[in-house]
């Protein structure tokens, strides 16, 4: 499958643009908003800084949830390319598989008997439930006759994502502390997250990116099937191990950080391969960018649908994300 | 001597297996023994005669009271709720011929409690009264679910409705309403995010005789309807094709079948809020006692069902008394296991 950027010019072009995009989008997100802020106030609040209203809420909300939601973008977009290259399912990414649930699990289960408060703690915990849960989906999905079909996979999601939703939900009931503490972050938000929370993932979310990059050639070899991928020279069962563990870090990360944001690991993948075509090498960066982008132009989004209050990003990522899920169900990928 | 009872008339024929019928008067049993435990333990034991006593109205007036106000709805509308569910789950799994079906799974729960939530939190005033009575929410609760029905069969529509992109739009409009969900009990004060958990869970706390009276009469229209549905769903499973050769309109009768499954569902999710994994695991277990012909495996569906609930709702009371845990809580805890196994035991 070809994409409608056709050769490599057209593709740096577009690459370029991208760059220019999600920079003008993060200076939007600080811009935009229910207190009103202009460009040279958000240069001045590093420059001259005078400690009015408006300078502390660009320092400290403002460019931290632009910086945040860039980040969790794009971690989510490559996390949904490595999630659907690798089980060979359009409709695969963190969501639809549970690991946000899972997280979510661990995390208010931390809360509501170890008493973990400090937002910083939620990562490591929600790593470990991302790590878990995925590892269960896809052992589900694996088992029984036929091993991993697409839609078996999806369906051992769904129930792994019932089961921990059911489980956090009993825990609230008998909590209603730690339901007001983590009720925002279950629906998915990148507001209030301070830099330094950014800051504790960062460095594991790099390291995935990088390696999700330099594993795309890889990726192109997978995808033509474990055989080939084999006869090519790949050790495809240290490649799958990586590649999995990239998942693991990339929406452990996303969601220890931002909460469950749904539905931005399906469709970016999609909208990528529509520009460029199959080849990983420019689907992964690509995927990278317009999951930056879609997520911190959903989250300027959300400012606004119930001024004054905010909506959590992660409703306004669904809210887009479902009309396309169902166009992708509805285009027939899934006839057998 | 035949192997089966075979009841056929023009419009319906019901077939049922001889040995499935004594498991079926055996579980019957086990339910009623269940429920009479049930509605004996709790804050004050009654033991299982005298429960049988107050029953009759032979018993002392204190017991009278406990067992026929307080205890006795609540233990009916655990079972017909569990019951409907687990009916709805085996509808659903024979429609989309996958086992691993459920209502809660396709998005129909998710729209009930959707519905709940926004009417806990629309018609809350300043001072966290609820303006209109609560005596609404099921209905809002039954209306979602219906919507959501109808919206997963017109998305899934494409020149007829295929199971998977049936189960895979469920699926997606699930996501979507959760997402919904939280919304609104974002909007919303604490006071009612907490009551609205605790619905979303599942639980048959402080019900009356209103809810059993509400609830009973859907579930005895569903009665002949279901026996009318039997042979239809048992040709559904073979295929489409097969399905067709036989006759019957494939998409009208699945429309017919989900409608049912809704309908049920809906019921029971109205009144005892979003139990889960009740739909999903009852009928499977069902399977295992009656096999898969459907005139035994409702019967033994309604029967595991209703088991399930009953005792769920036993162990959340008792369990970690004086906390009451929602019944929801432990049939996920229940349920999630056993679904695993049950992926696994295929392999």
């Amino acid at each position: 499958m070809n994409g409608i950027l056709r050769n490599t010019h057209i593709k740096t072009v577009g690459l370029l643009i991208g760059l220019v995009l999600a920079f003008m989008m993060i200076i939007l997100s600080v811009v935009l908003g229910y207190t009103d802020t202009t460009l040279a106030m958000a240069i001045e609040a590093y420059t001259a800084f005078n400690g009015s209203n408006e300078h502390l809420i660009i320092q400290l909300s403002r460019v931290p949830r632009a910086l945040v939601g860039m980040a969790v973008g794009i971690s989510l977009g490559i996390a949904g390319v490595l999630m659907q290259a690798l089980t060979r399912n359009p409709i695969a990414s963190p969501d639809i598989f549970g690991v946000n649930a899972g997280a979510g699990f661990f995390i208010v289960f931390g809360v509501t008997f170890l008493g973990i408060t400090p937002v910083q703690q939620f990562m490591w915990i929600g790593f470990l439930g991302a790590a878990v849960a995925s590892g269960l989906a896809y052992l589900l999905g694996s088992a029984g006759k036929g091993g991993l079909t697409p839609v078996k996979l999806t369906l051992a999601g769904a129930v792994m994502a019932a089961l921990f939703a059911s489980l956090t939900q009993g825990m609230l009931v008998t909590n209603e502390k730690a339901l007001d503490e983590v009720l925002f972050w279950l629906a998915g938000s990148v507001e209030g997250r301070k830099l330094s929370m950014l800051a504790t993932v960062m460095p594991a979310l790099l390291i995935a990116w990088v390696i999700s990059i330099l594993l795309s050639r890889q990726l192109n070899a997978f995808a033509l099937g474990e055989d080939v991928a084999v006869s090519l020279g790949q050790k495809t069962i240290l490649f799958k191990f990586l590649a999995a563990l990239m998942v693991i870090l990339l929406a452990g990360g996303s969601v220890a950080i931002a909460g469950p944001i749904s539905f931005i690991g399906i469709v970016v993948p999609h909208f990528a391969r529509y520009l460029v075509g199959n080849d990983h090498r420019w689907v992964v960066p690509f995927s990278a960018l317009t999951g930056g982008i879609m997520l911190v132009a959903a989250d300027i989004g959300a400012r606004y649908i119930i001024m004054p209050e905010e909506a959590p990003v992660g409703v306004v990522t669904a809210l887009i994300g479902t009309p396309f899920f169902i166009y992708i169900v509805r285009k027939g990928i899934f006839q057998k | 001597m035949k192997k089966y009872w075979v009841i056929q008339r023009k419009s319906y024929s019901y077939l049922i297996d001889k040995k499935t019928t004594l498991a079926l008067v055996l579980m019957a049993f086990v339910a009623l023994f269940l429920m009479l435990i049930s509605i004996g333990v709790g804050e004050m034991y009654i033991a299982p005669l005298d429960v049988l006593r107050a029953l009759t109205g032979s018993g002392i007036d204190m017991n009278q009271l406990i067992v026929m106000e307080f205890r006795l709805p609540r233990v009916l509308v655990a079972f017909i709720a569990g019951a409907s569910l687990a009916l709805s789950g085996a509808i659903l799994q024979g429609v989309i011929r996958n086992p691993l079906a459920s209502p809660d799974m396709i998005g129909i729960t998710g729209g009930a409690g959707f519905a709940a939530v926004s009417f806990l939190t629309m018609f809350s005033d300043d001072s966290n009264n609820l303006i209109m009575s609560i005596n609404y929410l099921p209905a809002f609760a039954f209306i979602g679910a219906t919507i959501v029905a109808f919206l997963i069969y017109g998305l899934a529509w494409k020149d007829g409705v295929t199971p998977i992109r049936l189960i895979l739009i469920g699926i997606g409009l699930m996501a979507l309403f959760q997402a919904l969900t939280t919304l609104m009990m974002l909007m919303g004060p604490i006071y009612r995010a907490s009551q609205a958990t605790i619905w979303l869970t599942g639980t048959v706390y402080g019900t009356s005789w209103k809810e059993v009276k509400a609830m009973l009469p859907w579930f005895v229209i569903m009665i002949p309807v279901l026996i009318l549905l039997v042979r239809r769903l048992n040709i559904q499973v073979f295929g489409d094709d097969l399905t067709k050769g036989a006759g019957i309109a494939v998409h009208r009768e699945r429309f017919m079948l989900l409608m049912a499954c809704t309908a049920l569902a809906g019921s029971a999710v109205a009144f005892a809020g979003a139990m889960g994994f009740v739909g999903l695991i009852g009928p499977h277990i069902a399977r295992r006692i009656s096999g898969s012909s459907f005139g035994g495996l409702f019967p033994a569906s309604a029967l595991i069902g209703g088991i399930m609930v009953v005792l769920a709702d036993l162990a959340g009371r008792t369990l970690f008394s004086p906390l009451e845990v929602p019944a929801g809580v432990f049939t996920a805890a229940i349920g999630a296991p056993y679904f695993i196994y049950l992926l696994f035991k295929n392999q």
